[in-house]
């Protein structure tokens, strides 16, 4: 209680000071952590935040860049084959927009390009190998297998915003959610350009007996072989003894 | 209830994954043979990225072939010198089929692969069983007036060097015929994730002329150390065996084989044949049309190089 009082008196004792100095912009997650466990079916992490006046906010989820091989197939004697392919050296494993507002009607494309907003605004450029089709095609591809696989979203979510200052949004993970260094990128739009913004990092990793497993299986490939094989003989003897009683 | 699955890095239903296994250890019961030949499509068309399939399945079939061995052994219907000389063949061609499986996968191939070494293998297998059950159905009704067929024919093969005697086969041919098998047989099951037995039964009765009762026996025996080395090899060069994967499938399919095997008591030989035959045959028709047919996306996603 004390402790409260005390704040409070800071604050208004730095008032003045306060309204030149303090951030536009100010936003946290409820965890920076989403554990992939054993039982891990998705999850959803409450983002929130204040402004310090009216304004649209912008929330970019963007998954760790990783490369990315795309491949079309082509009818070849009766059969379809993969023909032509494209290589792309960074892709986010993982994407989602939330705004308060549809993001036409927030900023014009060049704000919006420069800023990486929205499935239309991403870097992707793919090197190809392919005489059949061609970049926009393989980029169109890219967006359409990542929408299917339920890892980037083409739909802008709702920021809620309160009376102008605050603002939250449930930023939604599935089961299938990739591994590794998130960011969270909160951008403040005024009259159409970006006035503030800032980035959270949130990670994204599998604990537990699976987490362990993957490493294992990546680390100690050899190990990790003969193991599987001992669980295999041994349950597939145990198998046999125990129908041979029953 | 839902179920992360480490390697294959998706989530599943622990019921169906169970329920699968249960079901494709029924028909293995059923029929007598490995099921990799179902589970592996099944497994690809539920999600599980190819290359896990094939590498789970793999591990997978050690299991339900070191539990299908022993009732075999006991019999005394392994010949372990045949049963040897197969899996060196199979080691060979096992290692071979892995690096195979690299490089193809990394050519964006492998999927191509494996639904073509399916299409081809179980179609001419498939119609084989399916024409000679269906005559043997015909002749049943009639009574059988054939006259004893010899051992075997003598044909080419038996002028090969380096012969050998195999007292249980009750053979007297050369060696390299049966490692030629097992390496073949090898290449198949390293890149169908198959165990092979729909190919190595056929090829032990008809190329080496082995007699029936041994013939499944000496097949479970060598598929257990063939499937063992391209775990071993799926796991250190390809990472992509799943043991989570693996022991859900065999605790179902462990139980699925019991009821399975106790209902082909009830069936007859040549029925089962044609019902196999029939199965078989479905699976690759069901392939080929996936090759044929105009995909709804012609592009997919290749996944980065390790």
């Amino acid at each position: 209680m004390i402790r409260a009082l005390l704040v409070i008196a800071s604050l208004l004792a730095c008032a003045p000071v306060r309204a030149q100095e303090a951030q536009p912009l100010v936003a946290d997650l409820s965890k920076h952590l989403v554990a992939i466990t054993t039982g891990f079916v998705g999850t959803e992490v409450l983002l929130f935040g204040a402004v310090d006046g009216p304004g649209d906010v912008v929330v970019v989820v963007r998954g760790p860049p990783r490369p990315e091989v795309v491949r079309r197939k082509e009818r070849v004697g009766g059969i379809w084959v993969n023909t032509g392919r494209a290589d792309l050296a960074a892709v986010p494993a993982y994407y989602r927009v939330a705004a308060t507002r549809p993001l036409p009607e927030l900023a014009p494309p060049a704000v919006l390009e420069r800023h990486r907003i929205g499935l239309e605004h991403l870097d992707l450029e793919p090197v190809l190998a392919d005489k059949g089709a061609g970049a926009a095609e393989y980029r169109q591809a890219l967006i359409r297998l990542k929408r299917d696989r339920g890892l980037w979203a083409a739909e802008t979510r709702e920021v809620s915003s309160l009376g102008n200052r605050l603002f939250r949004t449930d930023l939604h993970f599935p089961a299938n959610v990739p591994t590794g260094t998130y960011s969270v990128e909160v951008y403040l739009l005024r009259g159409g350009e970006v006035v503030s913004a800032q980035t959270t990092p949130l990670i994204v990793s599998k604990i537990g007996l699976g987490a362990e497993l993957y490493h294992f299986a990546h680390e100690h490939g050899a190990a990790y072989g003969i193991m599987a094989i001992a669980l295999a003989g041994a349950a597939g003897w145990l198998a046999a003894t125990a129908f041979r009683k029953g | 209830m839902q179920i992360y699955l480490p390697i294959a890095e998706l989530s599943v239903n622990v019921f169906l994954i169970l329920g699968l296994g249960a079901g494709v250890g029924f028909m293995s019961g059923l029929f007598g043979v490995g099921g990799g030949f179902l589970m592996t499509p099944l497994l690809i068309f539920l999600g599980v990225p190819a290359a896990v399939a094939v590498g789970t399945e793999a591990n997978q079939i050690v299991a339900s072939s070191v539990s299908g061995v022993l009732a075999h052994w006991r019999r005394g219907n392994v010949d372990v010198r045949m049963g040897l000389i197969l899996t060196a063949g199979g080691f060979v061609g096992s290692s071979f089929g892995v690096w195979l499986f690299r490089l193809l996968r990394g050519m964006g191939q492998i999927d191509l692969t494996i639904k073509l070494s399916y299409v081809v293998f179980l179609g001419v297998i498939g119609g084989l069983m399916l024409v000679e059950g269906i005559d043997a159905l015909r002749r049943g009704r009639r009574p059988s007036g054939t006259p004893r067929r010899k051992l075997h024919q003598h044909r080419w093969v038996h002028g090969l060097p380096l012969k050998m005697r195999f007292r249980r086969s009750k053979l007297y041919i050369s060696a390299v015929l049966p490692a030629a098998v097992g390496l073949v047989v090898g290449v198949l099951a390293a890149i169908m994730g198959v165990g092979g037995g729909f190919v190595m039964v056929p090829a032990m009765i008809y190329l080496l002329g082995m007699p029936t009762q041994v013939v499944v026996g000496t097949s479970l025996f060598q598929i257990i150390f063939v499937t063992a080395n391209a775990t071993f090899l799926q796991a250190t060069l390809n990472q992509t065996v799943d043991v989570v994967l693996a022991l859900l499938l065999l605790l179902g399919g462990v139980i699925g084989a019991q009821f399975g095997a106790r209902a082909g008591a009830r069936l007859k030989g040549e029925q089962l044949r044609v019902l196999l035959a029939a199965m078989v045959l479905a699976v690759a028709i069901g392939l080929l049309l996936d090759l044929v047919l105009t995909p709804e996306n012609p592009y997919t996603l290749g996944g980065a190089r390790p």
